[in-house]
């Protein structure tokens, strides 16, 4: 990512938009509004419970929504228009293959255990099920990661700004940055919430009439598909997976089994079931019910993310007169992948709907940096300062670590960015480093609910194995280029398939040395596990609901939609 | 959302911030209408400034009314 962004400044000296004073004020009125509901929800967050879990008493539409805003940051909407234009509707395995799945997996399997053990945090949980060690692997881990990604984010949405915009750099940074500190420190999660429910609409509104509009000029899907055939002959963009049978026949160089199992299994449940960031929106949810069902309803609007993301980055290679570029091939008269979106933003947007549509922009930056920050407090409070500084401290003392826990988030944060700025290289060493962890804790977390016989020095072990194998493999790869045809297991294989079988063999060797730790190692009896392990527990029953209001009715409905969704576009 | 707490639904906040924008974008939609910039965007024969912004000041009336604090208490 550091490539695309630094070239991206250094290519093109003119701002691509001017804002009218209609889109200004659409802005500011933003940044009035958030401000103004983090204000707001300061009195109603006085306990550790209101302040790091939202007082638990969410609605599961509110949970979803934020569930799902949590992940939509600004890089994300960008980022995938980008790939769509570079790759294709192959972008949309991120927010298919690569999410529904685990995301209802989550709310039907592992969210009664998440919610029953009452945990504050996934390294919580840990702690439950592994003992203190595998805790505070986990929180040290996530907690550095988590504001390092910030501060990456941060700078990565400061400079697109300053190229689209012409803002000043730091006037991006520390405004957004200040304004996400300002409400979660005042509101704590609540106020997140509250806040990334109110992105979610923007998000939506302001980048939907890109896809419209498009869809009209291109005379609907056929005529866009049309289009592309004839400005790019003999490629293929607008299969899902018929072009995943061999390494050679798409420009992504991976095959169907590294989407599947790499990324469709490891990566997308390691993410979306362990990573605290968004595990955290769902734990706010006020009932058992509710928590499972927030998931699901964020599966549903996960599946319509690619209409507005992937959908952009496909009309772009039908109708941009210009034909955009790699970053390496990027020079002072040409725009790059990365340029997509805002491209056509200025294409189709006139006064106050551009604003609309950079308001977008800025909220998905702001929904996933707020969610870094309260993620972050809540695994420093709970996990790492109550857990090994100060165990027996008042809840209101808690609370106060908190909200400075977030100024110190923001401020780490800000510091990353700036050192990014200076040395661009860190920004691939800490998104690699992110990667290392999630596999294997996938691994972790799911033998750890599913199979009571796994002890806590096999969750331990598995864990250390699991991240320090993804570590070897990267490194392997990073000083000898050409053992990635021994990782992804083909020759052709490019960088992307890389991250999937990485991912993939780090996860295989932490369940293998979990379980035959645990084989080796004496088991907790099941009384110690009860809430915490599948088979231990006894979980509420659903036989008094209708079968519609049933979490299983409406997972099974997303996953029938899923998959017609596959089927239609393979 | 509803609590205990007497904590104002998000779908109010929601509802105000989109009938502000529906105001502006509309009003500037009705302004490009009657005048054309010289470098309009492409389709801007459409008016989508006009209709969504239409759309967003209805969506966020309802939105308001709907969930206006003292309404629902």
């Amino acid at each position: 990512m550091s490539p695309t962004y630094a070239l991206l400044l250094e290519t093109v000296s003119q701002k691509l938009i001017s804002l009218s004073a209609v889109d200004i004020l659409v802005i500011v009125l933003y940044f009035c509004m958030v401000l103004g509901i983090g204000l707001y929800l300061k009195r109603y967050t006085k306990t550790g419970e209101d302040f790091f879990l939202a007082g638990r008493e969410m609605t599961q539409w509110v949970a979803g929504l934020s569930f799902v805003a949590a992940n939509l940051g600004s890089l994300e909407l960008m980022g995938w228009a980008a790939a769509a234009y570079q790759y294709g509707i192959l972008a949309t395995h991120w927010y298919w293959i690569g999410a529904i799945p685990a995301m209802l997996f989550l709310g039907i399997v592992m969210m009664p255990f998440y919610y029953i053990s009452k945990t504050h945090s996934v390294p919580g949980y840990l702690k439950l099920r592994f003992g203190e060690s595998s805790r505070t692997l986990a929180a040290v881990s996530f907690g550095l990661m988590t504001v390092f990604m910030s501060g990456i984010n941060m700078y990565s949405m400061a400079l697109v700004m300053k190229v689209i915009l012409g803002w000043d750099i730091h006037f991006s940074i520390w405004v957004s940055s200040l304004t996400v500190a300002a409400y979660v420190f005042l509101g704590g999660l609540l106020s997140a919430i509250f806040n990334e429910v109110l992105q979610f609409f923007l998000i939506w509104l302001g980048a939907i009439l890109v896809s419209v509009i498009g869809l009209i000029e291109t005379g609907g899907w056929n005529g866009m598909v049309h289009r592309i055939a004839a400005n790019f002959p003999g490629q293929d963009y607008t299969h899902l997976w018929s072009t995943l049978g061999s390494f050679r026949d798409n420009p992504m160089g991976i095959h169907w089994t590294g989407i599947v199992l790499g990324l469709g299994w490891v990566i997308s449940f390691g993410y979306w079931t362990t990573d605290f960031l968004v595990v955290q929106r769902v734990l706010a949810a006020r009932d058992l019910r509710s928590a499972k069902m927030a998931p699901i309803i964020g599966a549903s609007f996960k599946m319509c993310v690619p209409f507005i993301v992937i959908l952009p980055g496909l009309l772009g290679l039908a109708v941009l007169p210009i034909k955009l570029v790699g970053e390496s091939q990027a020079g002072t008269a040409v725009h790059t992948y990365n340029e997509v979106l805002p491209l056509m933003l200025a294409r189709y947007c006139g006064p106050g709907l551009l604003g609309l549509g950079i308001t977008a922009l800025i909220a998905g930056f702001m929904s996933g940096m707020a969610g870094n920050v309260s993620a972050f407090a809540t695994v420093w409070t709970y996990d790492i300062y109550r857990a090994l500084i100060r165990k027996n401290a008042t809840d209101t003392h808690y609370v106060n670590m908190g909200r400075w826990c977030t100024v110190l988030g923001v401020l780490v944060s800000i510091g990353t960015a700036y050192l990014v700025m200076q040395f661009l290289s860190i920004m691939d060493y800490v998104q690699a480093l992110f990667s290392f962890f999630i596999a294997p804790l996938f691994g972790t977390v799911v033998l750890g609910m599913l199979w009571k016989r796994a002890t806590s020095a096999g969750g331990f072990w598995g864990l250390l194995c699991g991240t320090f194998s993804s570590i070897g493999m990267w490194a392997w790869v990073k000083l000898d280029p050409s053992a990635l045809r021994y990782i992804a297991l083909s020759p052709y294989a490019k960088d992307m398939a890389e991250n999937m079988y990485r991912a993939l063999w780090s996860w295989i060797i932490c369940v293998v040395v979990t379980v035959v730790v645990s084989l080796m190692t004496r088991p907790r009896p099941d009384s110690a596990l009860e809430g915490l392990v599948y088979g231990c527990t006894v979980l509420p029953s659903e036989e008094h609901l209708p079968m519609w209001k049933r979490p299983i009715f409406w997972a099974v409905a997303v996953a029938i939609v899923f998959t017609i969704m596959n089927l239609i576009f393979w | 959302m509803t609590n205990g707490r007497g904590l104002v639904s998000i779908w109010f906040f929601i509802g105000v911030l989109l009938f502000a924008y529906g105001i502006l974008i509309l009003s500037s939609g009705v302004y490009q209408y009657y005048n054309p910039p010289i470098h309009d965007v492409v389709l801007g024969n459409l008016h989508a400034g006009v209709w969504w912004g239409a759309f967003l000041l209805v969506l966020g009336a309802f939105y308001t009314y709907q969930f206006f604090p003292r309404r629902n208490k």
